[in-house]
């Protein structure tokens, strides 16, 4: 072989122009720049990353306690971090996209048609994949097994496996910011754009392989709730007796199990036309791009109620927590919900209404997605009844669920407007629909996500988040919206095309300002997260809340201590009714010791499902690169690990009895000694996760 | 009462009448299984609906009528009903009889048949790359490359699949997990039999009809 050969064996199509910090030594443009900076924080932040994680020694317990846990808890708490380390990246880019636009009037901007094209794409896909499906699959991870009464999720491996899939993909995100591009096909990646003969680069392949991992990652997600859910309820809990949370979880479990397979086939259809030379979605030989069109939105639409379900769920604990009420017209929710997942696979083609199919077809997909309007108007209602001579209590949640109340309904409206084909004619891929659908995805997924982060965390942590910069940050996710994305409506409405870069009018400078400023405000609302986690965990040791039910509410997640022993439950409850926690604490029936304390047995450790999912990303980058000896030993280290997996025996391991009695029986003696709060200090310290109750 | 039980024993579960013998993670492995089968029907249908689509998009290469050759194809169907059968058997044996003698055997009889189904399906690809009919050629050769490809695939990991449990029952014997990994793996033989039955009447005999 000859010495070029060697290398192109070895390392595929990777050379040094595929470095930024190269690209930009040769052209050092804005837009270069912008791209070199981006990669070199990438590359300095793993590298400090790595500093303070040796200098601390902390590698040994980030892996034997982190990694390799199989603690759905700990796998829940995973995908948070996942997921808020990928909101960050992706808000950096909406608020570089928002300023390109503001300063690209009749001007070239800060950066190039290229860089901005990719800057839509990751932007796109992050959020979706990387941001909100983790948030989300770490929130029922955490919360659904402790609410029905289970100690660990039906399938504690498939679980690791799932995180550290998804995980992958987001570095393959990652890695694609240091080493080539990504791609400029935005997050639905249509083809025949993303087709080699208009696209060879790596970018679509980066594109593939990091969606791919999340889907898979995904269904098996789906097929480890949905199981928990049939099979590990507590004796007792019928389904109309579980928490609403978990009904959405149920839904969203079942929309990934039958909805995630399309985008599977979708990419892997456009993986074997790009390597293998097929002709699925070519123009030409046959080829049909219309047929990658349906299996993508056969995928999105049902994928827009993942997304919102789970929040949907979020918002009903919270909004019934702070009334001190029963959730009002819990039967209808239930049905609402499973109405909704039923419909989402009804209405695809609303997102290709003008690519050419008849005004019949179009009429009809149109009047079964304005027929969803209906049961969310439902939950609606019955959110507005739960507050209804409630005592409201406006923490930080409970004002996100207001705000969301209203902007959702908001993001409705202009829904129905999009649902009606003649009015998408005009309005389809211009700003209209960005504003439209972010209406939704912030005031309705994210608000819904951040309400059970700050619900939800004095459960996992043992300690309230700080109220005050909770509530700042409420402020300016709320204000921070309605000045990004209302002037985006009437920029789409005069007919402002999506996914521009540079902009020729005028007029529409003011908007773009005033989107800009929203961009930022949004971004000072990210920052005030962070900075109310930081106080939080600096005064700590004043916002205890041991014995784990600070807000008085109702479901099991509250029953045990916070943070819970990683036995979740000493002995799995009995359920009697709906809320079961609130009337067992009413009828005496809480903090009280077992009977018979006896060995708990709990799934053991284990590397493989970090092995798996890490050798499917190295495999991925393979793949982008065409280094085919990488892809397939990665290949191979991962069927040799599931085989391997399959000879272990031995896993499971024993808590024993004496150990889980005085873990208990310490708890017992902090709920023995706590003064109960009542509901107007329960945000001061003197909260210690005891309420105080009336009746 | 709703509660734990015999109620919620699911009726997948293969195994002696013995309760004792089953242990709640049986109900979630064997049922969990299931719905990854709902999941991958869920892939094929797909495919199934992406041939249906591209019979049209042969742009001038070898369609259904030049490269389907029936005589081999109905074999291939044969071989993969009489290897559901084996199955079967193995299923009554890992239920009815306590040694692994007659499971091993009908074990390999199933293996046996599922190799000899990729060896032919191997032959019949090879014919048709002979005749120039790749999957690169056209739309049309792509779909049903890659479709029953997938089911090809499909049944070689099965086949290593059986490998492996052969490999357990002969190292570590009839344990538990084995007990129900052989049902799972029934599941999925099964399930690819149904598969193939479609691609056959779908594919091959509608392809032959035209
Ligand atoms: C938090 C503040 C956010 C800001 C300022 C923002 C801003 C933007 C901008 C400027 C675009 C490009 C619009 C265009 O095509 O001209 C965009 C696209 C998009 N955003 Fe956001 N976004 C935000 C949050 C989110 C969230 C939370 C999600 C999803 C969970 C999301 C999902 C998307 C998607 C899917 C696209 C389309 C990408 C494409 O064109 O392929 N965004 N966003
Ligand atoms: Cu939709």
């Amino acid at each position: 072989m000859t010495e070029p050969g060697i290398w192109h064996f070895l390392l595929g199509n990777l050379s040094w122009h595929a470095l930024p910090f190269v690209r930009a030594w040769r052209d050092p443009s804005v837009s270069e720049v912008i791209g070199a900076a981006a990669a070199a924080i990438v590359v300095l932040g793993a590298v400090a990353l790595f500093v303070v994680i040796t200098r601390f020694g902390k590698w040994r317990y980030l892996w034997s306690e982190w990694v390799i846990s199989l603690d759905h808890k700990k796998i829940g708490i995973m995908y948070i971090i996942l997921a808020g380390i990928m909101l960050t990246r992706a808000l950096i880019e909406a608020v570089l996209m928002r300023t390109q636009q503001a300063v690209a009037i009749n001007a070239s901007g800060v950066v190039g048609p290229n860089h901005f094209a990719q800057l839509f794409s990751t932007h796109g896909t992050i959020m979706i994949f990387f941001m909100a499906m983790p948030f989300l699959t770490g929130l029922i991870n955490y919360v659904m097994p402790l609410q029905i009464g289970a100690r660990d999720m039906a399938f504690p491996y498939l679980n690791s496996v799932g995180l550290w899939l998804t995980v992958s993909g987001a570095l393959l995100m990652m890695v694609s910011l240091v080493v080539g591009q990504f791609s400029t096909g935005g997050w639905s990646g249509y083809p025949p754009f993303t087709e080699l003969s208009f696209n060879p680069g790596p970018g679509p392949d980066y594109w593939i392989w990091a969606v791919t991992l999340s889907s898979i990652g995904s269904t098996t997600v789906g097929i480890n709730i949905a199981c928990t859910l049939y099979k590990m309820r507590a004796p007792g809990m019928a389904w109309m007796r579980m928490p609403l949370f978990c009904w959405t979880a149920l839904c969203t479990a079942i929309l990934m199990i039958f909805a995630m397979p399309p985008l599977t086939v979708a990419t892997l259809l456009l993986a074997a036309d790009r390597y293998a030379g097929m002709h699925f979605f070519t123009v030409g030989h046959g080829g049909n791009m219309m047929n990658y069109v349906n299996l993508f939105w056969l995928f999105g639409h049902p994928e827009v109620y993942i997304l919102i379900l789970p929040a949907f769920g979020v918002y009903s604990e919270v909004i019934s927590a702070f009334s001190s009420k029963e959730l009002y017209g819990y039967t209808s929710l239930v049905v609402a919900t499973a109405a909704i997942a039923v419909l989402s696979f009804t209405v695809w083609l609303h997102h290709f209404f003008t690519m050419g199919q008849s005004a019949d077809i179009n009429a009809f997909f149109g009047i079964a997605t304005m027929t969803i309007g209906v049961p969310t108007g439902v939950k609606i209602y019955d959110w507005i009844w739960t507050m209804f001579r409630g005592r409201v209590r406006f923490t930080p949640p409970m004002l996100l669920s207001i705000a969301f109340m209203m902007t959702f309904v908001l993001g409705g409206f202009t829904g129905i407007i999009l649902a009606t084909p003649p009015l998408d004619f005009m309005f389809h891929n211009t700003l209209f629909l960005v504003a439209h659908f972010h209406n939704m995805l912030i005031g309705g997924l994210l608000y819904g996500l951040l309400a059970g982060y700050m619900y939800w965390f004095p459960k996992a942590f043992g300690f309230r988040l700080n109220e005050a910069w909770g509530r700042i940050s409420v402020c300016c996710w709320v204000g921070g919206f309605y000045l990004a994305f209302m002037p985006l409506y009437v920029l789409g409405a005069a007919g402002l095309a999506r996914r521009t870069q540079e902009i020729f009018d005028p007029a529409f400078r003011p908007w773009l300002i005033v989107a800009l400023c929203g961009a930022l405000v949004l971004f000072a609302a990210l920052i005030s997260l962070f900075v109310q986690l930081y106080v939080s965990i600096r005064d700590r040791d004043h916002n205890r809340v041991p014995v784990g039910d600070p807000w008085d509410a109702r479901g099991l997640e509250w029953s045990i201590a916070a943070p819970p022993p990683e036995w979740n439950f000493v002995t799995i409850p009995h359920v009697g009714n709906r809320d079961a926690f609130y009337w067992r604490k009413r009828n005496q029936g809480a903090y009280r010791p077992a009977d018979h304390y006896r060995d708990i047995e709990l799934p053991k450790d284990t590397a493989c499902g970090v092995i798996i999912g890490l050798a499917a990303g190295v495999c991925g980058f393979g793949l982008v690169w065409h280094i085919w000896w990488m892809a397939v030993l990665c290949l191979a280290v991962i069927v040799a690990t599931v085989i391997l997996r399959a000879f272990e025996r031995d896993v499971t391991r024993i808590i024993p009895a004496a150990r889980v009695e005085a873990v208990d029986r310490q708890w017992l003696a902090q709920a023995e000694a706590a003064q109960p709060t009542p509901r107007e200090r329960e945000q001061s310290a003197e909260n210690q996760g005891l309420a105080q109750w009336m009746a | 009462m709703d509660g734990l039980g015999m109620r919620r024993r699911h009726p997948g579960l293969n195994l002696p009448d013995d309760p004792d013998h089953i242990r709640e993670q049986d109900e979630n492995d064997v049922f969990g299984f299931w719905i990854f089968l709902m999941s991958d029907a869920v892939l094929f249908a797909l495919l199934f609906a992406i041939y249906g689509t591209m019979l049209r998009g042969t742009a001038g290469a070898p369609g259904p009528a030049q490269i389907f050759k029936i005589g081999p194809a109905f074999i291939e169907t044969m071989l993969l009903l009489s290897s559901t059968f084996t199955f079967g058997m193995a299923s009554i044996a890992l239920k009815r009889d306590a040694r692994n003698k007659r499971l091993v055997f009908w074990l390999v009889a199933t293996l046996l048949l599922g190799l000899g189904f990729l060896g032919m399906e191997i032959n019949d690809f090879a014919g048709m790359v002979a005749q120039h009919a790749t999957p690169e050629r056209s739309g049309f050769l792509s779909a049903f490359f890659v479709l029953v490809g997938m089911h090809g695939l499909h049944v070689s990991i099965g086949s290593l699949w059986m490998v492996v449990m052969l490999v357990q029952l002969a190292t570590i014997g009839r344990d538990h997990k084995v007990e129900i990994n052989l049902i799972r793996l029934s599941l999925f033989w099964h399930f690819l039999d149904i598969v193939w039955i479609a691609i056959f009447s779908v594919v091959y005999l509608q392809g032959l009809l035209r």
